[in-house]
C-alpha cells in the first residue's frame, strides 16, 4: 500500500530531473528492505504520473538483494527473510550493506530540437 | 527530436527527508524534542498517551494528532489540558495513510512551541507507510498490541527496525487470548535485536511507569536521538 506514496515520491523526483522535458523511461534500484511490491509501484507509477513529464513514461525497476555485515565476524551474507542477527556469532553488530536503496539511477528524456535562434 | 539518458543518482525520499530535517532544526531552535509514534489502528496510542501526558515529571507536553478525518483522538486528550493540535491528511478525495515531513511542517505555525519542551506526533494508524517518512523527530516509537499476531515484526519489519522503542500494549489480555508472547519477543528480537522493548496495558496501568519515565528522559537535554 505504500507505493503510492512512493509513487508519488518517484515522480517529483524525475519532475525536478527533467527540466520539462518529456520522461520515456525511470530507471530505478530499489532495495528488498524497501518492501516495493513491483507490479503494485508500477502501476501506481502510471497513475501518478498522469498530467506530469513522467505521464507514459516506462518504469525499470532493478531489483537490490539485501546483505548484511557483521562486524566482529567480518562477515558478509545475503537475507531473503528480515533476520538481522548474524548467524554465525549470533550478535547484533550488524550492518545493512544494501538493500535499503530507493533511488531513481537515471531517466530517459526527449530532446527537442531547438530551431530557433538562440 | 532525440533521446537522451539522464543520471540522476537520487533518494527518492531525499525530499520528504530535507523538509524533515528542516522542521527538526526548527524543532531544535524552540528547544522541543518530537517523538514520531506510529502503530497499526487501535493498537492503543492515544490511550497511552492519555495515561501519561499530562503527568511527565514537569516536562510540558503537546500533542500533535494526525489522522485522516475527524478530530475523536484529539477530543479525547483535550480534557487533560495539555495543548493539541489536529492534522488531518484528509484533502477532499481520500486522505493520506501516513504523515510526510511537508504536512508536519504546515502544522508547525499552529503549534505552542514555546509553551511545551516534547511533542508526540500520533501518526496516522499504519504499519507500513509511516515508516518510510521521517517527519523531522528525535525518536520513534511504535506500539504494537498482543492482539495483532506474533508475527508482525516479520511482516512489517520496517517499521519493526525503525524503532527506537516498541511498546507491547493489552497485555491484560493476554491470559484471555491464544497469543505466545514469547514468539513475538523472539521475532522482534530477530527483526530489531536489542531495540528498547515494554511490556504494558493502558488499561490496567501495568508497565506505564516505565513508558512515563522514557517519555520524560526524551525531553531531558541527554535524551535519546534517532
Amino acid at each position: 500500500m505504500h507505493e503510492l506514496s512512493l509513487s508519488s515520491a518517484i515522480v517529483n523526483t524525475v519532475v525536478k530531473h527533467a527540466d520539462g522535458r518529456a520522461v520515456t523511461a525511470v530507471n530505478m534500484r530499489i532495495g528488498a528492505l524497501r518492501q516495493v511490491v513491483p507490479d503494485t509501484l508500477e502501476f501506481y507509477f502510471g497513475f501518478v504520473a498522469q498530467g506530469t513529464v513522467c505521464e507514459g513514461a516506462r518504469l525499470e525497476q532493478e531489483l537490490i538483494a539485501a546483505r548484511l555485515r557483521c562486524e566482529p565476524c567480518a562477515r558478509e551474507w545475503e537475507i531473503d527473510a528480515p533476520l538481522f542477527r548474524c548467524p554465525t556469532c549470533g550478535g547484533s553488530a550488524v550492518t545493512i550493506v544494501a538493500g535499503e536503496e530507493f533511488e531513481v539511477e537515471s531517466i530517459h528524456v526527449e530532446e527537442v530540437a531547438c530551431t530557433a535562434p538562440r | 527530436m532525440h533521446r537522451t539518458k539522464v543520471k540522476v543518482v537520487e533518494e527518492a525520499l531525499d525530499a520528504n527527508n530535507t523538509i524533515a530535517t528542516a522542521n527538526r532544526a526548527d524543532f531544535d531552535r524552540a528547544g522541543v524534542r518530537v517523538v514520531n509514534f506510529m502503530s497499526a489502528p487501535g493498537a492503543g496510542k492515544t490511550s497511552l498517551l492519555e495515561r501519561v501526558i499530562a503527568d511527565l515529571d514537569g516536562v510540558r507536553a503537546g500533542v500533535l494528532e494526525g489522522d485522516v478525518q475527524g478530530s475523536m483522538d484529539a477530543d479525547r486528550l483535550a480534557h487533560l489540558h495539555v495543548p493539541v493540535t489536529q492534522l488531518n491528511t484528509d484533502s477532499g478525495f481520500g486522505g493520506e495513510c501516513h504523515l510526510d515531513a511537508n504536512m508536519v511542517r504546515s502544522a508547525l505555525p499552529a503549534l505552542p512551541l514555546a509553551e511545551i519542551d516534547l511533542l508526540v506526533i500520533e501518526n496516522v494508524g499504519n504499519l507500513v507507510c509511516p515508516a518510510e517518512f521521517r517527519v523531522g523527530e528525535d525518536a520513534r516509537v511504535m506500539v504494537c498490541s498482543v492482539t495483532e499476531g506474533e508475527d508482525k515484526p516479520l511482516k512489517y519489519p520496517l517499521m519493526f527496525r525503525t524503532c527506537e522503542l516498541v511498546l507491547i500494549n493489552k497485555i491484560d489480555l493476554l491470559p484471555h487470548l491464544d497469543f505466545d508472547l514469547d514468539k513475538l519477543l523472539y521475532n522482534l528480537d530477530a527483526v530489531h535485536p536489542d531495540v528498547e522493548r515494554m511490556l504494558v496495558s493502558a488499561r490496567t496501568g501495568e508497565g506505564i511507569e516505565a513508558w512515563r519515565d522514557w517519555l520524560a528522559h526524551v525531553a531531558a537535554p541527554e535524551g535519546v536521538h534517532a
